[in-house]
Formats: structure tokens, C-alpha cells, sequence
């Protein structure tokens, strides 16, 4: 509960006459709350001098029902943005009030005026790519709307990846050699990455959020590397400018949370480790980070303080460092955003970040010195994504038939997703985040791994049995995870289809056929042609006795879990005429027919017709989920045939290239 | 409509034993089954690894993905040539069946080339044209999948010349095909000498490259009458025919493309079922059921409505055959016909999956009555154009002074005049006993049912095999010195090689391995196995019926 001001300090706080204030709590633009006789006000309501009384968020997905929960606490109602294509989705009904958002979550325009148009006083920017976007804070500001987030300025200096390292660099905060100059020609590029030393790694200078990154082991990778991630820039960021840094090779990637006011006040919450990350996408972060010496804690924190001070930095940030088994660290970049595992620093400090976001915004003062912060135990998040890490963690797609979520004590889920939900590739894979909070590491771990054990999004492969199994990974259960942790130890046979599958598959989909007469054979047992992971077998439907593998009905089929695995399980289709085609090119040495390995859109072509390749030579560029993914030749050959073009979405499995060995 | 009850107990000895004895003859049933079905084909693991070498899929799984997945197929005669030709044809080289193939229900006929390289036995003809007679009943397409070298030349006497024999299968062709029943075939092997008129007198045919061939004579023969050199791809494979010859219509580039094809000629049949003259039930199982476990509280996954426990383990020992009826149809609702009357047949209407069907059972000897109430009986319901469901159990008419004075043959021959001219669909399980012209009166097998099916219990003869021992020895005795046998045990050593080559011929393997029947089934697949029948025979429109002179 925010702190409660009578009527005539609202109308100081907020400049306005005590009369204006009387009229506001009449017509319940204010919100009250009755104090024995008197009225008072909730000071969180009285943000940047206005009340916020209509928060729009500009995000979709788990972010917006996580704001919602605190506006509801606050009595501010909630607006969700929803696109045409969300307008079913779960959480677009968990805002008080849906706005119809025509266009892109990525299009500011569109969003300010949805967002006037809809009588929003406030705009919180979520964890989106608008979050760093200072021309879109200051369209909200100077529409006269409430702007969650820092000031345009600081947003400006920090989000521009070079200016924030000068910025580091000239108040002596490590960072790792690198270049961040303006100057962006091959050759000049050629030459920094010479001086800083290879391993090198390529960020887009406006980035953020792992997208668009690359690290270049050699100089003859460089080129290629070079264009693929200025094109993935310009498309995620309208900037093609790139950063180059040292590559470290096995550190550990550790955060400091950071909450500043208006008036010079500013704590550190200690810190997470998210090391645990997959082609720099965050897995499982933690806080406090695993063996951190409270000497190290804060030195970290005291140097991500003098950085966003002098930043002028204001509201709710991450410091991103890599930090050495040595104890020696560098900075990488602060996050003018709310993150995405902002839950586990929460569980530990017992704060509500979005609240002070707001209580920040509304100018207030944040009323706590760093000595009152206090680390409770250990907490520990881990994000449920929509992929198949049995399949190259390539981006999973479907329609959850049923969710499970966990309970109990220490645990919290953050969902984006309910039953019912299409998950395609448009959008962010992030279904939901399960974090754990226990009184040490041991507990929360264990408590995770059983909150996981209790999930279930049937409908569509999850990364949640790679999740339980990434949590008994030696390195894990020591608290020594790196960067490269994932790369090094998951390496999973996707062929392998357990033995178990095939029966269970049988009867979980001979009940979705029903007892009709389904697969009715003469003299035998019903029988089913069953395909699982590509593969296809006849199965004789016979009753499962011991406790039966846990599955639910899809649009295709079923999905079954078997330890934590999800199976997509489907009746095999008739062969098409496609379909075979396709197969036997496919088959035949002399013709090979490359698929496109995920849906996606092709994004460039980079053979001809009747060009020699050799192997592992990149023929064409896929996008999917904003990442670029080269399509590369199995073998040396010739190329017979393009059947594509740029620009064209295809399905998975679709034939991209012929090849001819 | 009066729902039938039970008076069948599950604690009994009676029926433990039942059980007990049909569990055991349907475990050798299915044993016999899995092992036609095990490799994907009926021959041995080499062959069928040879056939899979060249690229070619067993034929089980090329009708596998030919059908609708998770979707019945009521196979046709399975056992075919079972015990015979020394083992060497399993099945008789050939599946045949009813399937749903773009939601058509079609009839498969398709060659087993790991069985003597598909040829025709004389069963395999036999086989092959009972499924164009049903094809043909029913109005069902027909997918030929070819995959054959043509007539088991060994025995062309018993295959080329007579007019049931192999060139009867080109003679169905052009008459369905004339009839507008669409004749498909896929040349997915050889089509050599006669075998090369299937695909030829098909409608739409598809050849697959590289395996399918046609021609009239092959390589070694073109070489012996011309002396020219030729493979047998430049002879007769997909691309002469698909590009030159215009044999076939449609290149394939493996089976799978081929079955592709063939599902895409079904679809572009936009084929439609006749309106029925009535109106299709919600179907509703049985409302009989069997024991339960007595852990899991399930119904036995093999037998939900406990049917073997009620079918006598001996066929001497009658039982109230209601209580078969009662586990076949609709929530076990029987609206019995003259149910005081004739009593040993049973007749009434009943809704089988959903379908109305009137039911004929015998329950003991047909006397005069039984026959005038089942004729009766047929006459309503080919004026209601209902499906027929004959369930026999039968030792035969009444003999004896009495009832031949009575006029049993006139009443009998009504019955059967009846049944034979009876133009709605007949469907026919031998449940028990086949025996003598209470075959006849049953719709036996030269009676024209669209689908006739033998329990493993049954027994079919021209008279019960103690019976002809006893006739057969009578006769003889009056030809012996005395006329009388000088002991029963004399009688009894002549009457005992009688009374087993009965038992060995009257055996229902024996019966379906020659065709006299669709197919030996498990009793409790009875009402699966009728309603896909009935399914397919509602693709022919119900005639109207004109019986014959009944002798009065």
C-alpha cells in the first residue's frame, strides 16, 4: 500500500488549486481512499504532478498482465494495446481495458495515438524495444502524457552503446576493449578488431536484448558477419551502426538493479546472475548472484550508481556486467528498462519495481537509503519459452489446449499465455516465468525444479524439460554457470524417439478418436499410423496400464510429456503429392532438396542458378523470430534450382534450393 | 423400442467355460492374423527385405498410407489358401478390402509380391473376384494396387480357363466400369501377360518409375520371339506409358507418390453416397456389457459386451441366441416380430451403429412355422427396404413323418425363395452351426450376401459330421452279411475316418481358406465388422424387391 496524503498536499504535489483537487475526488478522477472521516489520497496516483488514473502499457504479452496487477493495487486502471491478431489472446483479457492497436507494437506513432485516442494518461513502454526508444519518450512527454521511464536525455546517452561506454570509461568504470567510433567502414572495422584481438563480438549500437549479436572467432569470418548483423540491426533498431568488443569466452554475465529519484536519491538492489543464456537470450537469472562477495557486491553496485548518476539517469535500470573468476569485472551497457527477470530481485527484496517505477514517475521521492536494503534468501526465475530445444530450440508453434501453473509457498508464475492462446512465430516465444524463492540457493533450486515439474502448456513444445534438466547440471547445482554453459552441455539426440512414446501416443490418440471404430482392424487390435517427430509407425492401440504419460488434444493431435519431454504425437497424414515430391528430392544423392529448417521469410539469396558451392557455403538467409538463420549447402555440389525468392515467407519443410552433389 | 436383458451369468461354470474356450480359439485366430500381418506382407523376412531394397513398400503399408489414417479397414478373407499350396501362398498372395480413401469407401485389391512374386493361385483369382463382387454389389470404386507376375503358371489349369478364372477379372472391369463404378489402378510392380489388362482396362492409372512395368510379353520372351535385346524399363516402364504408349495416365516418382496420386483421383471423383429410404440413428453401443475388472472397474478391452461368455463352448448345447442380439445392436433394443410364433428363428428390427436392420437368428430346428415367419419376416422388410442380418446357428429343417406330411419342403423353399430373392442388403455370421438347407434358408454362401463371416466356433457341412457317420453306416449295414454290423465296435471304426475328414472339413480355417466365406472373426468385432459392411453396401441404392412364386 503507497502512502496516503490528505487533499491540499495532493494539490500541492501536484500544483493546482485545493478546489481543483475537491472536484477531481468528486468525479473519482482522482481515486480515494476513507480514512475514519477524511479522504485521502494514494500518493502513487499523483504521478509527474497529474494523477495517473489511465495506464497504457505498450507491450503485449506477460509484461502487461504483471503492470496490471500493480495498477490494480494502486486503483489505476490498466489499458492493454492489442493488435487485431491478439485481440483473442489471454492476456489482452487480464488489462481492465483493451485499445485497438492499428499497426505494430514497434510503430510509436500508432501506439500515441491509440493510446490519446483512448483517454491514457500515462504510457508505460514495457520491455520493448520502445523502452529505449528517447524519440518515442519524448513524443509520449510532449503529447502531454505520462512518460514511465527515464528521462529522454539519459535515455539518449545509455542506449547508445558507445556513448555509455565513453560515459564508463571517463569516470573509471572498467569496460572491455572494444570500438565504438562513428567511422563504420570494412576496413576500418578490419583494423579495430586487429588491435582489440579476436575473439570479437559485433552488437548493434543501438541494441539490446541479445538480438543482432555476433562473435567472430577469425578475421575471415568478419565480412560476412559484419553484413549479417548491420542488416539485423537496421531491421530490429533502423540503425545499422555496430559496436565491436573483446569477446570474453567464459564469463559470468551479472546485473545490479538500480532505482533512482528525482531528487538525487538512488539504491542499488543488489544483483542477478543471468549466465545461464542461449545465443545471448536469458534462460535462468538468480539473485543474488551465486558466491559473490558482499566487498565485490558493492563495488559493483556503487560503480552502476556513479554510472547512471552521471548519466542523469532517472527511474528503473539494470547495469550489465561481465565479471571474471578474478573478481574483476567490465561494463557492458545499462538497460533503461524494466527487465525481464526483474521478478527474482523482487522475491528477494520484497520491493514492487513497477510500483516505484510509477511512484518515480509521480515525482515522489524514493524514502529509502541503500542501508535499508536487505537481501531476503535466494530467488531464482526461469522463462518458459515456446521452442524445441530437442530440435535446435528452433521456435515452437501451436495452440495451447491447457495450461497447468504451479503454486505454493515461495513460488510465483508470471504468465503471458492461457488456454486457448495461437502461438506463432510473430512474437516473442516467452509464455511465461516461473520463479522460486527459498531461504538459500538449495531451496529455491529445488523449489523451481518441483514448480516446474507442476507446469504444463499442453499444445505446444516447451523448453520446460530442458529447463528441469538444465537445473541438475552440475555447474548449475554449484552455482558456476558461464555464458557458454548451455553450448557445452546440451547436446540432445532430437532423432531418438523414446520406446514409451509409441504406445502412449497410441492411446492417448485413440481416445481423441474416440471408441468409435478408429484404426479398426480385423482380428487385431486397433491399429494407428503414428507420427512422432518426423517418424512414422503402425501402433497397436492397447490400454495403458501404469500410471499413463500426461497429454492433451492440439489442433494436430496430441502433445505428450514424458519426463519433462513434450512429444507432438499426430496420426500420420496421407501422403500428398507434395509431400512425396518432396521427400523423394529429398532422398535422391544426385538432387538434394534443401527445406527451410523453420517458417520464416527469406531474407536474401546468396547463389545463383547454376553456381558450384561447396559445403557448409551459405545459400540464402532465412528471418524467423528477428533472427537471421543461414541456410547452408549439406555437401559441395552445383545448384540446379532457386525456388524462391526475397521476401518470401516459407513453411517449414518447404524446398528452398536444389542442389546436385 | 424393449431393450433385452441378460439372464447370462458371469459367476457360472457355464460361463467360464464358454469364455474360457472362445478366448482360446480367438487367441489362435489372432495369432494366425499377426503373423499374415507382422512384416507389413505375407512372406518371409527376406523377401520382404528384397521388396523394400527396391524401393518398393509391403503392401499392407502401401495400403496403410493409400487410406484415410484413423480410419477402419475391414480386410476380406485373410486367411485365404490358408493350409494349402504347402504353405506357400499366405493369404493367397493378395489383400483385399473395404476402406475409406478421401471419405470414400472403397474397395483395395492389391498384389502381395513377397508371395511368389504376387502370382495368381487359383484362390488368389478366387479372392481377387470376390472382392469385385462385393465392389460390384456395393457400387465401391476399386484401387487395383499391381504388383503381380501374372497367373502361377503350374496350375493354369485351375486359373486361365473357366469363367470364374482370370479372365473373369477383366470381364468385372469393363462392367463395373460400364456400370460407372470407377475402376483405379497403380502399376507398383510387374503387370506381365494377362496382369497387364488391369491397369490397361482401369479407368485412371498411375505407374510408378523405376519399379512398374506392363507389358504383354517380357524381356526373356521378346528375346525368344524376335531376338531383340531389351530391359524391361525401355519395355514397358512409367515412362514408355506415361509419355509413349498412353497406357498410363499418371508417373509416379515412388509408391508413396503413386498413393498420393490415387487419393487425388478418389478426391476428384466427387463421389456421393445414394439418399437411404430412411433416416440414420445417433448410432449407441450395446447396452449389455461384460464383466469388468475387478481392479480398474475397465471393461475387458477384448470383449466389452461379454459375448464369449454367452456362445455355448458346445455346439450340441443350445443357448437363447437374444442374448447374441443383444450384445450386436443398438443399446441392445430388439423389436421382436411375432415373438410367440415359430419360435425357434427369431426375427426383428433392431438399429445396428446407427443403421436400421431387420435381424433373422435361429434359436434351435426351423419346423414350418420358423420358415413362414421368416419369410414373413423378409417380406417386411424389403418393403422397407432394410438391411438384412442373418445369424446362423443351424442343424437344419424337421425331419420325420409329421413334417413332411406337413409340408416342411414348401415352407422351407418359401423361406428360401425369400431369401434369395430378397433385394435389399443380405449380411450373413455363422455363429454356430451351418448345416444342411438351414444353410440355404440362411442366406448361405450361394445366396448372394454382401458379407459372409464365420465365427472360430463354427462348424459348416452338409449335415453334422455324427450325423453322416450314422446315415453313411445305416446304409452300409444293409449291404453286410446279416444286415447288421457284427459289433457297435465294427460300426464304430467304420463311422470314425467319416466322422473326422467332417470335423477336418467342416472346420471354419478349412471353410474360409476356400472362400466360403469373407472371413473367420473375432465374435466380439460382430458389430463393427456388420456396420462397416452395411456402411458400404448403403453405396448401391436399395433395389425394390420382386420375390419369387412361393409354393403355398
Amino acid at each position: 500500500m503507497s502512502e496516503l496524503i490528505g487533499p491540499s498536499e495532493a494539490a500541492r504535489r501536484l500544483g493546482v488549486s485545493g478546489r481543483t483537487v475537491q472536484r477531481w475526488l468528486r468525479s473519482g478522477e482522482l481515486p480515494s481512499v476513507r480514512v475514519g472521516k477524511r479522504l485521502k489520497v494514494p500518493a502513487s496516483a499523483l504521478v509527474a504532478g497529474r494523477p495517473i488514473r489511465r495506464l497504457l502499457v505498450a507491450n503485449r504479452g506477460e509484461l502487461v498482465v504483471r503492470i496490471a496487477r500493480t495498477c490494480r493495487s494502486l486503483g489505476i486502471t490498466c489499458l492493454a494495446l492489442v493488435t487485431d491478431d491478439q485481440r483473442e489472446a489471454w492476456w489482452a483479457r487480464q488489462a481492465d481495458e483493451a485499445v485497438p492497436l492499428a499497426g505494430s507494437y514497434l510503430d510509436g506513432v500508432a501506439i500515441l495515438t491509440a493510446a490519446q485516442a483512448a483517454g491514457a494518461d500515462a504510457i508505460h513502454p514495457g520491455y520493448g524495444f520502445l523502452a529505449e526508444r528517447a524519440e518515442f519518450a519524448e513524443a509520449v512527454i510532449s503529447a502531454g502524457l505520462t512518460w514511465i521511464g527515464p528521462p529522454p536525455a539519459a535515455m539518449r546517452t545509455l542506449g547508445d552503446k558507445a556513448a555509455a561506454r565513453r560515459l564508463a570509461a571517463g569516470i573509471g568504470v572498467p569496460i572491455l576493449p572494444g570500438y565504438d567510433g562513428r567511422g563504420q567502414s570494412d576496413a576500418l572495422l578490419t583494423r579495430e578488431a586487429a588491435r582489440i584481438g579476436y575473439p570479437v563480438l559485433l552488437k548493434p549500437s543501438a541494441g539490446g536484448g541479445g538480438k543482432g549479436m555476433h562473435v567472430v572467432r577469425e578475421r575471415g569470418e568478419l565480412r560476412e558477419s559484419l553484413a549479417r548483423a548491420r542488416r539485423e540491426a537496421r531491421a530490429a533498431f533502423d540503425d545499422e551502426r555496430i559496436i565491436l568488443e573483446r569477446y570474453l569466452d567464459r564469463p559470468r554475465h551479472v546485473e545490479v538493479q538500480l532505482l533512482l529519484d528525482r531528487h538525487g536519491g538512488g539504491v542499488h538492489f543488489g544483483e542477478r546472475d543471468c549466465s545461464l543464456q542461449r545465443r545471448h537470450q536469458k534462460v535462468v537469472e538468480e539473485s543474488p548472484a551465486p558466491g559473490l562477495s558482499a566487498g565485490l557486491r558493492e563495488r559493483l553496485g556503487e560503480a552502476a550508481l556513479r554510472l547512471a548518476r552521471t548519466a542523469g539517469y532517472v527511474g528503473t535500470g539494470t547495469a550489465e556486467f561481465l565479471l571474471a573468476d578474478d573478481g574483476t569485472f567490465v561494463f557492458l551497457e545499462l538497460n533503461a528498462r524494466l527487465q525481464v527477470e526483474h521478478p527474482v530481485t523482487e522475491a528477494v527484496t520484497g520491493l514492487d519495481l513497477v510500483a516505484a517505477q510509477l511512484r518515480i514517475a509521480a515525482g515522489e521521492p524514493l524514502g529509502l537509503a541503500q542501508a535499508d536494503v536487505r537481501i531476503d534468501g535466494h530467488a531464482i526465475e526461469a522463462r518458459l519459452y515456446a521452442e524445441d530445444p530437442w530440435g535446435g530450440f528452433l521456435p515452437a508453434i501451436g495452440r495451447i489446449a491447457r495450461v497447468a501453473w504451479p503454486t505454493g509457498p515461495g513460488v510465483r508464475l508470471d504468465a503471458g499465455v492461457g488456454p486457448g492462446d495461437e502461438i506463432g512465430t510473430r512474437y516473442d516465444p516467452l509464455l511465461a516465468k516461473v520463479v522460486a524463492h527459498g531461504p538459500d540457493r538449495a531451496a529455491a533450486l529445488a523449489r523451481l525444479d518441483a514448480a516446474l515439474g507442476e507446469t504444463a502448456t499442453l499444445g505446444v513444445t516447451t523448453n520446460r524439460g530442458f529447463l528441469r534438466w538444465l537445473l541438475a547440471v552440475p555447474e548449475v547445482v554449484a552455482g558456476d554457470a558461464r555464458t557458454d554453459t548451455i553450448d557445452v552441455r546440451w547436446h540432445p539426440d532430437a532423432d531418438v524417439v523414446p520406446e514409451e512414446a509409441w504406445p502412449a501416443a497410441a492411446a492417448a490418440l485413440a481416445a481423441v478418436c474416440g471408441m468409435g471404430r478408429s484404426g479398426f482392424r480385423l482380428n487385431g487390435p486397433r491399429t494407428l499410423s503414428i507420427e512422432i517427430a518426423g517418424q512414422r509407425r503402425s501402433v497397436p492401440v492397447m490400454p495403458v496400464n501404469a500410471s499413463p504419460a500426461p497429454w492433451a488434444p492440439t489442433t494436430a493431435g496430441i502433445v505428450l510429456d514424458l519426463e519433462g519431454r513434450a512429444f507432438m504425437a499426430r496420426i500420420a497424414p496421407p501422403p500428398t503429392v507434395e509431400s512425396a515430391v518432396r521427400r523423394v528430392h529429398h532422398a535422391a544423392g544426385s538432387a538434394e532438396a534443401i527445406v527451410a529448417p523453420m517458417p520464416g521469410v527469406v531474407l536474401a539469396i546468396r547463389v545463383a542458378a547454376g553456381e558450384a558451392v561447396e559445403a557448409h557455403q551459405v545459400l540464402l538467409v532465412l528471418e524467423a523470430m528477428k533472427m537471421e538463420n543461414a541456410v547452408t549447402a549439406p555437401a559441395d555440389g552445383a545448384v540446379t534450382r532457386l525456388l524462391v525468392r526475397p521476401g518470401q515467407a516459407v513453411r517449414r519443410g518447404d524446398v528452398l534450393v536444389e542442389l546436385e552433389s | 423400442m424393449a431393450q433385452l436383458r441378460t439372464r447370462a451369468n458371469p459367476n457360472s461354470d457355464e460361463w467360464r467355460a464358454n469364455d474360457g474356450a472362445m478366448r482360446a480359439m480367438v487367441a489362435e485366430l489372432r495369432t494366425k492374423t499377426e503373423a499374415l500381418t507382422r512384416n507389413g506382407a505375407g512372406g518371409d523376412d527376406r523377401s520382404v527385405a528384397r521388396h523394400r531394397e527396391r524401393g518398393k513398400l509391403p503392401v499392407r503399408e502401401r495400403i496403410e498410407r493409400l487410406l484415410d489414417p484413423g480410419t477402419p479397414f475391414l480386410e476380406l478373407s485373410p486367411l485365404a489358401a490358408d493350409g494349402l499350396y504347402d504353405g506357400d501362398a499366405p493369404g493367397a498372395g493378395i489383400v483385399t478390402g473395404i476402406g475409406h480413401i478421401e471419405g470414400v469407401e472403397c474397395v483395395v485389391v492389391a498384389n502381395d509380391a513377397t508371395v511368389k512374386g504376387g502370382t495368381y493361385y487359383p484362390l488368389t483369382v478366387k479372392k481377387h473376384l470376390r472382392a469385385q463382387e462385393i465392389a460390384l454389389q456395393d457400387r465401391l470404386p476399386c484401387l487395383y494396387l499391381v504388383d503381380s507376375g501374372g497367373a502361377f503358371l503350374s496350375l493354369q489349369d485351375e486359373v486361365f480357363p473357366d469363367r470364374d478364372h482370370f479372365g473373369r477379372i477383366f470381364y468385372n472391369q469393363a462392367q463395373m466400369s460400364a456400370a460407372g463404378i470407377p475402376q483405379i489402378a497403380l502399376v507398383m510392380g510387374s503387370c506381365t501377360a494377362g496382369g497387364a489388362y488391369v491397369p490397361a482396362m482401369s479407368d485412371e492409372t498411375v505407374i510408378v518409375r523405376g519399379t512398374g512395368t506392363i507389358f504383354l510379353g517380357g524381356p526373356p520372351l521378346v528375346k525368344a520371339a524376335t531376338g531383340e535385346d531389351v530391359t524391361a524399363e525401355e519395355l514397358g516402364g512409367a515412362a514408355v506409358h506415361a509419355r509413349i504408349s498412353g497406357v498410363a495416365d499418371h508417373e509416379a516418382l515412388d509408391d508413396e507418390h503413386a498413393l498420393a496420386i490415387a487419393r487425388e483421383i478418389v478426391a476428384s471423383l466427387s463421389w456421393r453416397k445414394p439418399e437411404a429410404p430412411w433416416d440414420r440413428r445417433q448410432p449407441r453401443p450395446p447396452a449389455i456389457e461384460g464383466p469388468k475388472d475387478p481392479t480398474t472397474g475397465a471393461p475387458d478391452a477384448d470383449d466389452p459386451t461379454g459375448i464369449y461368455g454367452v456362445v455355448s463352448a458346445d455346439l450340441r448345447m443350445g443357448y437363447d441366441v437374444r442374448e447374441v442380439i443383444a450384445r450386436l445392436v443398438d443399446a441392445s433394443e430388439f423389436h421382436e416380430f411375432k415373438a410367440g410364433y415359430g419360435e425357434t428363428l427369431v426375427c426383428g428390427f433392431a438399429h445396428l451403429d446407427g443403421w436400421p436392420v431387420g435381424i433373422l437368428a435361429n434359436n434351435g430346428v426351423l419346423f414350418s412355422e420358423s420358415a413362414l415367419k421368416g419369410t414373413h419376416f423378409i417380406e417386411l422388410a424389403c418393403q422397407r427396404r432394410v438391411p438384412l442380418v442373418f445369424l446362423q446357428n443351424i442343424t437344419g429343417f424337421m425331419v420325420g413323418r409329421e413334417y413332411e406330411a406337413g409340408g416342411i419342403a414348401k415352407d422351407g423353399a418359401k423361406l428360401v425363395t425369400a431369401v434369395a430373392t430378397a433385394a435389399v442388403p443380405k449380411f450373413t455370421v455363422i455363429i454356430g452351426g451351418s448345416f444342411g438347407a438351414g444353410n440355404y434358408a440362411m442366406a448361405g454362401r450361394a445366396y448372394g450376401s454382401r458379407g459372409l463371416w464365420s465365427w472360430p466356433n463354427s462348424r459348416i457341412s452338409v449335415m453334422g459330421g455324427e450325423q453322416a457317420a450314422r446315415v453313411l453306416s445305416t446304409v452300409r449295414e444293409a449291404s453286410l452279411p446279416g444286415s447288421a454290423w457284427a459289433s457297435e465296435e465294427e460300426r464304430a471304426a467304420f463311422e470314425a475316418p467319416i466322422l473326422a475328414e467332417y470335423e477336418r472339413q467342416g472346420n471354419p480355417y478349412y471353410a474360409t481358406a476356400r472362400l466360403w466365406d469373407d472371413g473367420v472373426i473375432d465374435p466380439a468385432q460382430t458389430r463393427d465388422v456388420l456396420a462397416i459392411a452395411i456402411s458400404a453396401a448403403l453405396n448401391a441404392p436399395i433395389g425394390e424387391t420382386r420375390f419369387g412364386v412361393f409354393r403355398m
